[in-house]
């Protein structure tokens, strides 16, 4: 009985090794070891041409992927791009999903249609969204100088200004991005629970104070995660920069991303490009940690 | 309660959540609506919001009337709201203009392809941590869900490297179709998802169809997957849309035309030379959105429900 028993446990983890085998060796083939050969490889020296010979071992050449990034003026201009992209991006962007969600969750009828709406842009694919919005952003003939003009503005050069191009990236993106973010405010919203407007109802509090001591501090906690995740998103921004202005005009709108896309791809520079996908991880990684500090100390306080 | 409220709405979902839909009340209660200046503010509120809805509703509308008109009127500000000139012709001549029947068929290749792997891999790999259960199962689970902690941009060119020489294998998979399907396989959200639904299947059952002499195959192949079609249906449909909207990663590793996606296609079409006229491509971006809004149309209860049950993604 025991020995069965012994023996059917055995068997069981035989085939539960076996149904982890298709993914543990994809994750190894294509996450843990280039996540692993990352950090390696910042450190040495890449050709591209020679990699796919077996046996090619690139050359060491300790901090000098690191030291060329650093001497290279557009890491500057990149670095500043990307966290103006991100600081507009939350300047602009962060509230209105919350915002949407409080609106439309009163809403009695027709939510499904309001919710729907908002959503739509995140159902089209990102390629589609940034083509359209290319011709929206048209000096002559776009419908954004049509939108403008109609509250008296004078008409803008859009993504051919460098003055105005990483704006009109943070609108399209902001556009792209609310409904996603705003369906799961709505979701936290639901998770409220109804008594605790009811008692603070007959307690007599206003809309206004059960707005700001009911509703915000109930979704605080997800409104604080959304924070940190859309920071990690913005910096990471790829696809909006390079379709829409190839990083210009004059490079106004070059992040990390883009400029690592280019040593990659543009230059061959393989190594530069590893080392700085490393120093993003890093940045993240040290946003992540002070954010978390300080949140901590933040509530420490607040109790 | 912070780290949480996003994810406490996920494993145990499926009892008693209320539905994104169901409507017990806001801030403002039933009661009070009936007050007049509260009424007021209500009406005005709605009234925003739909105004609001123009700013997502018409580019849409814009992109599939402007598919319609001739190039002179799409470029005329300010634009007609009803075409003038409607050549539904437009929209047979992008097809075959831009290529697409070549481009639909790839991004269909890739997505069969990512949906087999992503269950070849992520199934499986749930059905293990959760009822099988191998010795140092959890050191697994830590390390998947640990890739979910590295921004994927953050080790693009090793990964990219990965493909352009398999390591160990020592293949070079750029410009096949491998070079997506296996990449894009891996997914720690998935394997996470799919291992908390598993885990809320009673283990009685399947302890019962092993004393009755199934295999764990076999568990997991007439047991398991037909009581999870419901999860198992999320995920597939997570995994087409992501695929159709995929253009960075399929834009690195497939270089060859032929075998481009539609995304990809599109970029380099719109980046030519010599361009196809705007109502054409406009047309032309029309056809290649229909696909997901009509997949999210058919499929909404549970894009909806799946967005929620996992948090963050869309």
């Amino acid at each position: 009985m025991n020995q069965n028993r012994t023996q059917a446990r055995l068997r069981r983890s035989v085939s539960g090794y076996v149904f982890l085998l298709p993914a543990v060796l994809l994750f190894g083939l294509f996450a843990w070891y280039p996540i692993v050969n990352g950090l390696l490889l910042s450190f040495r020296e890449i050709d591209l041409i020679r990699y796919t010979q077996p046996g090619y071992r690139p050359e060491w050449i300790g901090l000098d992927n690191f030291e060329r990034i650093f001497a290279d003026n557009l890491l500057r201009t990149a670095w500043v791009n990307t966290i103006r992209f991100a600081g507009l991006a939350l300047l602009f962007g962060y509230l209105v999903p919350v915002i949407l969600a409080i609106a439309v969750n009163e809403v009695r009828r027709g939510k499904s249609y309001f919710r729907l709406a908002f959503y739509l842009p995140v159902i089209l694919p990102p390629m589609i969204s940034i083509l359209l919005w290319k011709y929206f952003y048209d000096p002559g003939s776009g419908i954004m100088n049509v939108l403008i003009g109609f509250f008296g503005a004078e008409p803008l050069q859009w993504i051919y200004s460098a003055d105005t191009a990483m704006l009109s990236l943070v609108i399209l993106w902001t556009w792209t991005s609310a409904g996603s973010t705003m369906l799961l405010y709505l979701a936290a919203l639901q998770g409220i629970p109804v008594s605790l407007y009811e008692s603070a109802e007959i307690e007599g509090a206003s809309i206004r104070q059960r707005l700001f001591h009911i509703t915000l501090p109930e979704i605080r906690g997800v409104m604080l995660i959304l924070l940190v995740l859309q920071v990690i998103g913005t910096v990471q921004v790829f696809t909006e920069p390079f379709v829409m202005t190839d990083g210009g005009p004059v490079n106004s709108t070059l992040t990390v991303m883009v400029l690592l896309y280019r040593y990659a791809f543009e230059r061959g520079e393989i190594g530069w490009a590893t080392a700085l996908g490393l120093l993003i991880f890093v940045v993240l990684v040290a946003f992540s940690g002070v954010y978390l500090f300080l949140t901590r100390r933040f509530r420490g306080a607040v109790r | 309660m912070s780290s949480s409220n996003v994810s406490s709405a996920q494993p145990a979902a499926p009892h008693g959540r209320r539905s994104l839909s169901s409507f017990d009340r806001g801030v403002i209660s039933n009661m009070e609506l009936r007050r007049p200046g509260i009424r007021a503010g209500y009406l005005l509120l709605v009234i925003v919001l739909a105004v609001l809805t123009i700013t997502t509703v018409y580019p849409l509308y814009w992109m599939y009337t402007g598919g319609l008109k001739d190039s002179r009127e799409l470029i005329q500000t300010p634009p007609t709201f009803v075409p003038r000139s409607v050549s539904v012709e437009n929209y047979p001549e992008a097809w075959s203009n831009l290529n697409y029947s070549r481009y639909f068929t790839n991004t269909l290749i890739l997505a069969a392809g990512a949906l087999v792997f992503q269950f070849l891999v992520s199934a499986t790999a749930a059905y293990s941590l959760s009822k099988l259960k191998p010795l140092g199962s959890s050191i697994f689970l830590f390390l998947f869900l640990s890739t979910l902690m590295v921004p994927p941009e953050a080790y693009l060119i090793p990964q990219y490297l990965a493909v352009v020489r398999v390591p160990i294998f020592g293949i070079r998979l750029i410009d096949t179709w491998w070079a997506v399907w296996l990449p894009r396989a891996i997914n720690a959200f998935h394997i996470f998802i799919l291992k908390s639904f598993f885990d809320e299947v009673p283990q009685d059952l399947m302890d019962a169809a092993q004393i009755d002499g199934a295999r764990p195959s076999q568990v997991f192949l007439r047991i398991l997957v037909p009581l999870s079609t419901a999860v198992l249906a999320v995920v597939a449909i997570f995994t087409v849309i992501a695929q159709w909207k995929d253009f960075f990663w399929p834009f690195l590793v497939l270089k060859s035309t032929h075998l481009q996606p539609i995304m990809v296609a599109l970029y380099r079409l719109t980046n030519q030379s010599n361009p196809e006229p705007m109502n054409i491509i406009v047309a032309g971006l029309a056809i290649a959105s229909t696909p997901m809004i009509v997949l999210f149309l058919i499929f909404q209860r549970q894009i909806l429900q799946g967005i929620t049950l996992t948090g963050l993604k869309g």
